[in-house]
């Protein structure tokens, strides 16, 4: 008897909808313009340019159009992989997207987890609030910051001269080598306040009883830290770095645009750069369009990859 | 004796901890205050070196400078009437998309879902757009600011995981009061989001105010539809290359440098964000807490 009425409330949940009925549709015909108003926008904006894919097969003339264009398969490809600059802003963009990646997580989690140790509540919410402060600020002025504090005469150089730990003042943009660790800090100090909100809110909700437990079982702050903290921030932590794999290659250009020169392009270049570069600037399109399906192909594969390793890990899933 | 040990070990992290914050704080501001004291100070002085924290020599001339500046000022505009469209259109055609795929009987909900979840993960690129808003007739001109970016994904599904959690007896006992969807949206349903409107609102503010490309790659030509971020790159970029700097220095006077030109305007540029943003905390952080992460 109990079994039966279990399954019967096991069916209700699967299935607790009737169908819609044609009066309902009437009234939901406000919704139905709506959406079709939205998908309408969606389509001209999001997916009318994925048309544009085709140039990236053709040789691509503005005059004759995307319809009498003429198609020459995977030759831009080959071009494309053929060209040591592409092959280098491959590298650029991977390399500067992880090492971003993990530099910006660690300090993060790091920044987090020692807020979350100050003892003041005065004291937290003012370094909190100024911590946001640079995430609100645009690249254009954080580049004109860097390049302020990197001058010759800047307060970078200022301070290693006075602490001898250089006798003659460095040119930071003029050597490749400080380019990569220029991004990476340059993000660091951006993004950590802000990215640090979400582990601070995770560690909240942490039940407090696994303190007070920790506590008598005798372990201090070192040892609540690693076996309670530590865990309980382990699924956020998870899936933001799932959710950001995805975005590895997304992250190379504004930066690396305003922040490059002639004199370290060889580290500085990345695909967007290269788009902007023979797309736009040198008006081929076909080559333009290639480079950025790449991209795209590359970003699918990453979070396919990631979402599978969520997946066999049995951590939350993206999609 | 253990006991003993770790109060000891407690200090001294209790110690590198507070100085560790120190110096995130300096980190973090000293750009900032170091910008401000170059904005007030005479811009030749400055050459000097030397401004830390506070000017050596007070002058307004660089802001005096910027103001008559008509690029920056006409920049400024843009980029106040951009930040205002473009919000007030974004946060309502997200809101109406985002309470369509929260209705649990609207007949396409899945589909409507889906179609623009796609668009987060593919979209054409840079080329196949640029040629497409060429070919809308968007460049050169104010459109391209407000229109391209107004519904996304991922501020609908903000407001969508927001407006799940609200009860549907409402939407059902105001339905039997006869009231249409129009109404539930507009009485019922938008009061109650009011705190993720403004998170959204201000992610959108936020990247409206703070964006150039689109105003480099579509309306560079057209010198009244430049933003305050672009005209302040180019400001940058002619103090960076030194070749431009006498121009400058020339109509100004002669105590007048590119760089305290432009530490004034930076300084303006960044006002409204830092005037704005301490009041605004308790938003965005649910908003992060709500969808994830946006850079």
């Amino acid at each position: 008897m109990s079994n039966k009425f279990k399954n019967k409330s096991k069916a209700n949940i699967i299935e607790p909808k009737t169908k819609i009925s044609w009066k309902e549709i009437k009234q939901q015909k406000v919704l139905l313009i709506w959406s079709a108003v939205i998908v309408v926008y969606g389509v001209i904006f999001y997916y009318l340019p994925l048309a544009g894919w085709l140039m990236a097969f053709q040789n691509y003339k503005p005059k004759d159009g995307l319809w009498h264009s003429q198609f020459i398969g995977f030759a831009k490809f080959q071009q494309l992989f053929s060209d040591i600059t592409f092959i280098r802003t491959i590298r650029n963009t991977l390399a500067m997207g992880v090492i971003n990646l993990i530099a910006t997580f660690i300090t993060a989690i790091v920044f987090a987890i020692l807020l979350n140790e100050i003892a003041s509540k005065g004291g937290k919410k003012v370094v909190q609030t100024i911590s946001y402060l640079p995430h609100f600020l645009s690249w254009i002025i954080v580049t004109g910051i860097l390049h302020d504090a990197l001058s010759g005469s800047g307060i970078i150089n200022e301070v290693l001269l006075k602490m001898n730990i250089i006798d003659q003042s460095i040119n930071f943009f003029a050597h490749p080598g400080y380019f990569w660790p220029i991004v990476a800090f340059a993000n660091v100090w951006k993004e950590t306040g802000w990215n640090a909100i979400i582990y601070l809110a995770a560690i909240t909700s942490i039940d407090p009883s696994l303190y007070e437990a920790a506590s008598i079982d005798g372990a201090g702050r070192f040892a609540k830290i690693k076996y309670v903290t530590l865990p309980g921030i382990k699924p956020t932590i998870m899936i933001l770095l799932l959710m950001n794999v995805g975005n590895v290659l997304n992250a190379g250009f504004e930066i690396q645009y305003l922040l490059g020169n002639g004199l370290v392009q060889s580290v500085s270049q990345t695909i967007d750069i290269y788009v902007l570069k023979w797309g736009i600037s040198q008006s081929d399109y076909s080559i333009g369009t290639a480079a950025g399906i790449f991209k795209s192909l590359v970003s699918i594969v990453l979070i396919v990859i990631a979402n599978q390793i969520a997946k066999r890990n049995g951590e939350e899933r993206l999609f | 004796m253990t006991k003993k040990k770790r109060t000891m070990a407690d200090r001294v992290f209790v110690v590198c901890n507070t100085v560790f914050m120190i110096l995130f704080v300096i980190i973090t501001l000293y750009p900032v205050l170091n910008t401000l004291a170059v904005s007030f100070n005479d811009g030749t002085d400055a050459l000097r070196g030397g401004i830390y924290l506070w000017p050596r020599k007070w002058t307004m001339k660089n802001y005096v400078t910027v103001l008559q500046k008509n690029n920056l000022v006409t920049g400024a505009y843009i980029s106040v009437l951009r930040t205002v469209i473009g919000t007030l259109l974004a946060l309502v055609s997200n809101a109406i998309l985002a309470f369509i795929v929260s209705r649990k009987r609207f007949l396409f909900k899945k589909q409507l879902s889906f179609f623009w979840v796609v668009t987060m993960y593919v979209n054409g690129g840079l080329i196949p757009t640029f040629l497409l808003y060429k070919n809308l007739g968007m460049t050169n001109s104010f459109s391209v600011y407000v229109i391209p970016g107004m519904i996304s994904a991922f501020n609908m599904l903000v407001i969508r995981t927001y407006m799940n959690g609200i009860p549907d007896s409402l939407e059902e006992s105001a339905q039997l009061d006869g009231a249409g969807y129009g109404t539930i949206f507009v009485k019922i349903i938008s009061p109650l989001c009011k705190p993720v409107y403004a998170t959204v609102a201000l992610f959108v503010a936020v990247g409206q105010w703070n964006s150039w490309f689109d105003a480099m790659l579509y309306n560079r030509l057209d010198s009244k539809l430049t933003t305050l971020q672009y005209e302040l790159m180019k400001l940058l970029s002619s103090v960076t290359n030194q070749g431009t700097s006498m121009e400058a220095m020339k109509n100004s006077g002669g105590n007048v440098t590119p760089t305290s030109v432009r530490a004034a305007a930076t300084i303006l540029t960044m006002l409204p964000i830092i005037c704005l943003y301490p009041f605004l905390q308790r938003y965005f952080v649910t908003g992060m807490t709500l969808g994830g992460v946006k850079e």
